[in-house]
């Protein structure tokens, strides 16, 4: 299982409460990458799609960055293998928004 | 008639303020969608019910609301934009060539008659349609591929389709406007489009009399006389008694004829509003004052209205979509400002108030005049 943290404004568009539980393998026979994990919540919240990565490239968007374990995946490429304690449950995959505005 | 439901979109959310027909007592909700920007919201007329909202931040990026109660409850659906084909370049403010990028949507236009059909006018400028309640959108893409389109620029505010006016009489004839590319009107329900700004002249432009590069900031029609169009232009009001092919100018006596919204009364063809702002560099009414202007001639003779609204130190901003008239027997006119206040006039205009005065800058206001 993987949990990921939302911004505040994510959660109430796909109306959950504290982190997002995606029901994807720790132990399969490759690790999930940063991409299946983003694949598995727009398919888990469709209503997701396109706040996060922008529909057709499906590149991340500009005022939000990917952090786990403390580190800044936010220019990894969609196939980086998410960390074990991200992959175990143990910490959660952040989305965050950047610190901008008003 | 039994009320009217105000709806107003704003920098941090959507409001919603209804009253009866008397208009003197308001019941306000929201914020809906608390801090993300409502550009637009409006009601279908075939079904007062159905609302489609506009929402969107810098940060996630556009959604589209449904709501099927009013305002009570809402639904999102969908929000995949995806310009038809490859959509090539515009200009960009440098004069270089630059991608379409969708950006937001800045103006939702509800069918006349099928509650599920809806027009999105988007920046980068173009036109959408969904027929499914807005679960998914087409590009209607005959105007961006008008000839003109790879040159059409960004105003200050993006390059956005932010007009689109459903001709209620004559089939098939919609319009559409961009700043700053012009006025566009099609009479085969958006296949094919044809720049109406023949009449307009823009001093900032290298030829002020070409035909791409007016930066027109709205235009309204009345719905039984849909061949008379009302343009408020970057500076001049404007007017075309024949469904745009002619523009000639009708800012008469106004203290200024820089502006954004323009609206038409509800029973009277020739009675239009505008709001007079002080000039492109300041967004804000002359002299510190808040008039709305009313002519009752077509234009050209203009008289201020000012009882009820601010006097002394007003330096809002009323802008393009934030105007909006009811039908109600005494017409009904309402105005929202940068400042956070909904003005409301249930006397055409004679006498103001005060809906709510603390909201966070307002973007666009639209009245649903209630069965």
């Amino acid at each position: 299982m993987i949990r990921v943290e939302l911004p505040a404004h994510l959660r109430t568009l796909a109306g959950v409460s504290g982190d997002v539980a995606l029901d994807l393998p720790a132990d399969g026979p490759a690790p999930v990458t940063l991409g299946e994990a983003l694949d598995a919540l727009e398919a888990s919240y469709p209503v997701l799609r396109g706040t996060i990565r922008d529909h057709g490239t499906g590149r991340r968007r500009a005022f939000l960055r990917f952090f786990a374990c403390k580190e800044d995946l936010s220019h990894e490429p969609p196939d980086y293998p998410l960390p074990e304690p991200v992959l175990s449950g143990r910490e959660p995959l952040l989305v965050i928004g950047a610190i901008a505005g008003g | 008639m039994t009320g009217v439901r105000v709806l107003a979109g704003t920098r941090k959310g959507a409001f919603v303020l209804t009253s009866d027909g008397k208009r003197d007592k308001w019941d306000v909700s929201g914020p809906h969608f608390a801090g993300w920007e409502i550009y637009h919201l409006k009601g279908s007329p075939a079904d007062p019910d159905r609302l489609y909202v506009s929402q969107s931040t810098g940060w996630f990026g556009q959604q589209i609301q449904r709501s099927d109660d009013g305002g009570r409850n809402f639904l999102s659906v969908g929000n995949e934009f995806s310009y038809d084909g490859i959509p090539g370049t515009h200009q960009w403010y440098d004069g270089t060539p630059h991608p379409w990028e969708f950006a937001r949507v800045w103006h939702l236009e509800p069918s006349l008659h099928d509650p599920d059909t809806v027009y999105a006018g988007v920046e980068d400028a173009a036109l959408f349609r969904s027929v499914d309640g807005g679960q998914s959108w087409q590009e209607m893409s005959g105007l961006r591929n008008h000839d003109s389109g790879s040159s059409w620029a960004p105003g200050a505010g993006g390059m956005c389709l932010h007009t689109i006016l459903l001709d209620p009489v004559n089939e098939g004839r919609m319009y559409a406007a961009i700043s700053a590319a012009g006025a566009f009107r099609s009479d085969d329900s958006g296949e094919t489009w044809r720049p109406i700004t023949k009449g307009l002249r823009s001093e900032t432009m290298p030829d002020p009399e070409a035909e791409i590069g007016h930066c027109v900031h709205r235009i309204a029609m009345h719905p039984e006389r849909p061949d008379v169009l009302f343009m408020q232009k970057h500076w001049d009001v404007m007017r075309s008694d024949d469904a745009g092919a002619n523009w000639y100018e009708i800012s008469g006596d106004l203290p200024t004829d820089f502006g954004f919204p323009i609206s038409v009364h509800a029973h009277e063809p020739e009675t239009i509003y505008v709001v007079p702002i002080t000039s492109d560099s300041l967004h804000f009414p002359p002299d510190g004052r808040l008039r709305v202007y009313r002519s009752r001639a077509g234009g050209n003779e203009w008289e201020p209205l000012t009882a009820g609204l601010p006097q002394d130190n007003c330096y809002v901003n009323v802008l393009r979509d934030a105007m909006d008239v009811d039908s109600l027997d005494e017409c009904g006119v309402y105005v929202g400002t940068t400042g956070g206040q909904v003005y409301a006039s249930a006397d055409s205009g004679e006498t103001w108030s005060a809906v709510v005065r603390d909201l966070p800058s307002v973007l666009s206001v639209e009245v649903q005049t209630l069965p």
